[in-house]
């Protein structure tokens, strides 16, 4: 069945009108909001499924449909959208994964008062995330990316009351802006130098040939860069801020203070994919500059080193915390630094891959850490939990298949074949090692933090009351978890026997099988990984919630350092704040004495002129004055009577003033 | 009826129920919205003259609107500001009580 | 056309008169704010697509903020007592001024013959056209605007800026 490029928008459109439905509702409306928000999602599945079908016919066409958005005097402003295998894998997945965890949410949120407003809000989340999706417009795409940013906002501060939740929501917000406005730079200076937003239209789009090779070649008058560099990396900018990377990667873990459901959702379908997936969807544009050898730069090479420092930063990271949902948060920041490492060594479809399957197995763990959660009424220190593998079994079993993908078990599971690919794309790179050896590192801290995961939480028995009275959740949670567990196998299929995944994104791409040495590399990472991580926390569980970590005993600065999220949040209040404070006081100060000092002078003149002109005053003018001004008083009093304070009185004299007078002037006229 | 007397009559019913809504509402922030509405009845007028106007290339009806609305912002913002004061003096806002300066 | 006109007409005057008829500040700010987008709705169907923008940042985005912060920060303790300020003598006599008004303006349009072309096509003002004029003949206007704009801003701050020593019994 065929599906034409210019129905996309109906996507987008229907979780937005299950986002309007939720918004009109009364507050008593649940069923109704929580229906259409999961009714939407899935008919927004199957539309997908459609829109994959008709791309996959023909895997180069960028089928695109553009229209006129608005005119401004002679020219018109244009935004259309975009059917190609990118955009089509991206909205099944993302519909799949909402779909499930919208269901989810059904048993997670089941008790909350505000029910049918966090069902609006999903919506939201998940419309704006798919119009960013088929956008074919920077500016389209652009507004959606803000559209997530501000859902992501409503969400993340959805329990409001708690005030760690509000700065959460707040921090979030803030920090996701500053690389905003980097995007936006770029997207403006993108629109000047080529007079055009589109991705594709027939030869003029920003990603087409004609336009990158304008680009590339002009040369800023400073440091020898070429615009279509200087343009990529301020998109990046954006991509950063969204997608977590280091330096703003601070937002991400806050943001677990928002509901689990909300976690998943943003970890895993919607609000981080976007960044990478704008790297991915403006590739041509990152890698114009890749035909110049002269440049002092490529875009792309900031990519990939950005993408291998969070890499390596969120899972050292990972491995000193205690919160269930912050490790797997920081996990995440780390997977996003694979992506990026992917994307900037080059190999964009592997970036992709490795995206789609995070997603599921991502919003598998999740939505697992919220069953247990929601079994250990929301406990969620791990020191605090434990033996819940033989209380809540679907959940262990789950859990256990979604961990095995993120550690990269070989073989069976989707992560490995993703991870894989990215691997094999950085040594294939002939920049620089560097990011390979990263990614390699926290492949064995990936794999180790895991186990330490599995271990605290569902082995040993329970440390405290909470968990020791844990049971398994009912269907409408365990269900999408089952799903999501088969997904993060069957992925696999996807790359193997062939990288079919990766043919169908680039079919220009040549693909040929990843280097068997580095696999087994990489194997005995993970195995390296988990056996210590099951040494140090299986073998020998913790006794009780206070017992020492090993690792605390053995070394304990650097454990307190990565606890302390190696102190990133305290460095930006130091530099950012006392900035800030600094440029106040400067103000402040040229305010005061400069500014204040002129004026200060002025005012003396002024006193001084008037001194002189009172004393000419008193001494001569006065007299005649007096009497005159005593009968202005007389008539004054008399007049103020009229002054009745009543201001609809006087609107109302006005009012009828006018009448008076049109009808002076009409009667006058007809005579 | 033209299309110009159409809008003629869009704009002087709007300024009416402005006009109404500012002699018969007691909450100053209702006044003052309807003194905005009166405004903006002022504008379509501007605009629907231009519209039907004999010179549309001096852009005069829009130029003037510009204007106005500039204007109208900032009477909004020192209005309600206004609003704010009366209210911390008298802990509410109802236009009637605010007479203290009557004669 | 002119049956677009109606109904933005019918849009505009609608939610205007039941904004200012209810009794929920909130609600009849919303309802502005629907009818300022009518007006910006209006604009673009004139042909007057900047001034419809100008209208959707200042009225549907500036002005209702601004509205909404004073209805929030005006709110009285009791909900109920605003009912019986608005008393029904006021209204009638604000309804028989207003109503001669609207009489003497119908009679003024009606009576006025304006013949003009409305098969004549929307006439059209470039932005460039616009900052041209504005920046050209108008530039002494647009100036004073500006410097409206900033006393207007500091004339709201120093009017709704609390002055402690004014009110020593405000003090907690």
């Amino acid at each position: 069945m065929y599906f034409p490029a210019s129905h996309l928008w109906i996507i987008p459109a229907l979780p937005l009108v299950a986002a309007a439905i939720g918004a009109l509702v009364p507050r008593s409306g649940r069923a109704l909001a929580s229906g259409a928000a999961i009714a939407s999602m899935v008919a927004a599945f199957f539309v997908s499924c459609l829109a994959l079908h008709t791309a996959l016919a023909d895997p180069a066409a960028h089928a695109a449909h553009n229209f006129a958005w608005f005119d401004v005097g002679s020219g018109a402003m244009r935004l259309g959208w975009l059917l190609d295998p990118l955009t089509a894998f991206m909205c099944v997945m993302v519909t799949f994964v909402s779909s499930l965890i919208f269901i989810f949410s059904l048993g997670y949120m089941k008790e909350d008062a505000n029910f049918k407003q966090f069902f609006c809000f999903l919506s939201l989340f998940a419309a704006a995330m798919l119009g960013l999706l088929v956008a074919n417009s920077l500016l389209l795409l652009f507004i959606c990316w803000e559209l997530v940013g501000l859902a992501s906002y409503l969400l993340i501060g959805f329990w409001f009351h708690k005030p760690s939740a509000a700065a959460a929501a707040k921090k979030a917000f803030i920090t996701t802006r500053i690389g905003d406005l980097g995007f936006l730079i770029g997207l403006l200076w993108l629109y000047d130098s080529t007079g055009s937003l589109l991705f594709f239209d027939g030869g003029h789009g920003v990603l087409e040939a004609a336009t990158l090779t304008a680009l590339t070649g002009k040369t800023l008058v400073c440091c020898g860069l070429t615009v279509s560099t200087a343009i990529g990396l301020l998109i990046f900018c954006g991509a950063v801020g969204k997608s977590g990377q280091f330096p703003l990667h601070v937002w991400l873990p806050d943001a677990m203070e928002g509901p689990t459901p909300v976690s998943a959702l943003i970890h895993a379908a919607t609000m981080v994919a976007a960044g990478v997936f704008l790297i991915a969807r403006v590739y041509p544009l990152m890698s114009a500059d890749q035909v110049l050898a002269n440049v002092p730069l490529h875009a792309l090479t900031v990519v990939a080193f950005i993408g291998a420092i969070t890499a390596l930063l969120g899972a050292c990271i990972a491995v000193a915390q205690n919160d269930i949902k912050r490790i797997l948060a920081f996990s995440t920041v780390s997977q996003l630094g694979y992506m990026m490492l992917a994307l900037g060594v080059g190999s964009w479809t592997a970036a992709i891959f490795h995206l789609l399957t995070h997603a599921f197995f991502k919003a598998l763990l999740f939505l697992g850490a919220g069953s247990v959660i929601h079994a250990a009424h929301h406990e969620q220190d791990i020191r605090r939990l434990g033996g819940l593998g033989a209380k809540m079994k679907i959940t262990f079993a789950t859990f256990a298949i979604g961990m095995m993908a993120l550690s990269g078990v070989p073989f069976l599971f989707s992560g490995f074949w993703s991870k894989e690919g990215i691997l094999h794309a950085a040594h294939e790179w002939d920049v620089s090692h560097l990011p390979l050896y990263a990614g390699l590192a926290a492949v064995v801290l990936t794999a180790f933090y895991m186990t330490r995961l599995m271990a605290e939480t569902f082995f040993g028995k329970s440390r405290s009351h909470e968990s020791g009275h844990a049971h398994e959740n009912s269907a409408v949670m365990t269900v999408p978890l089952v799903l999501l567990a088969a997904c993060a196998i069957l992925l696999s299929l996807l790359a193997w026997p062939s990288p079919w995944l990766q043919h169908q994104l680039d079919p220009s791409a040549h693909s040929e099988p990843g280097g068997i040495s580095l696999m087994v590399l990489s194997i005995v990472l993970v195995a390296v990984g988990i056996g210590s991580g099951w040494a140090i926390y299986g073998r020998k569980p913790r006794a009780t919630e206070a017992s020492p970590d090993p690792l605390e005993t053995a070394a304990p600065d650097i454990i307190a350092a990565l606890a302390a999220r190696l102190g990133f949040d305290e460095l930006y209040a130091a530099t950012v704040g006392r900035l800030n404070s600094g440029f106040a006081s400067l103000a402040d100060f040229m305010e005061r004495w400069i500014w204040g000092g002129a004026v200060t002078l002025l005012a003396r003149f002024g006193e001084f002129t008037g001194v002189v002109n009172r004393e000419t005053d008193e001494n001569t003018l006065n007299g005649g004055f007096d009497s005159v001004s005593h009968q202005i008083r007389g008539t004054g009093r008399a007049y103020s009577r009229a002054q009745t304070g009543d201001a609809h009185g006087y609107m109302r004299f006005i009012a009828l003033g006018f009448v008076v007078l049109m009808l002076f002037v009409m009667l006058g006229g007809s005579r | 009826m033209s299309q110009l007397q159409l809008c003629l009559v869009l704009s002087s019913f709007l300024f009416c129920i402005g006009l109404i809504g500012a002699m018969a509402r007691s909450n100053t922030i209702l006044v003052l919205l309807g003194v905005e509405l009166m405004l903006n009845a002022a504008n379509i007028n501007f605009i629907a003259f231009w519209r039907y106007g004999p010179d549309h290339a001096a852009g005069t009806g829009i130029l003037f609107v510009l204007f106005s609305i500039a204007i109208a912002a900032s009477e909004a913002a020192v209005g309600l500001a206004l609003v704010i004061a009366v209210y911390r003096h008298q802990k509410n806002i109802r236009l009637q009580e605010a007479n203290r300066l009557k004669g | 056309m002119t049956l677009a006109l109606i109904l933005l007409s019918v849009l505009i005057l609608g939610s205007a008169a039941v904004a200012i008829a209810l009794r929920n500040l909130i609600h009849s700010a919303l309802l502005f704010v629907g009818c300022w987008a009518g007006i910006a709705a209006f604009y673009l169907w004139a042909g007057a697509e900047f001034v419809a923008f100008a209208q959707v940042l200042i009225y549907v985005g500036a002005v209702s903020m601004v509205v909404l912060f004073a209805v929030l920060l005006t709110r009285q303790g009791n909900e109920l007592e605003p009912v019986k300020d608005d008393s029904f003598n006021r209204f009638i006599r604000a309804l028989i001024a207003g109503g001669s008004v609207a009489g003497v303006l119908l009679g003024a349009i009606l009576g006025t013959p304006m013949d003009v072309n409305t098969a004549s096509p929307a006439p059209t003002m470039t932005v460039r056209e616009l900052g041209a004029r504005l920046m050209g003949p108008h530039a002494a206007a647009l100036l004073i605007v500006g410097v409206l704009l900033t006393v207007a801003l500091l004339g709201a701050v120093v009017l709704a800026a609390v002055d402690r020593s004014d009110q020593p019994e405000d003090a907690p």
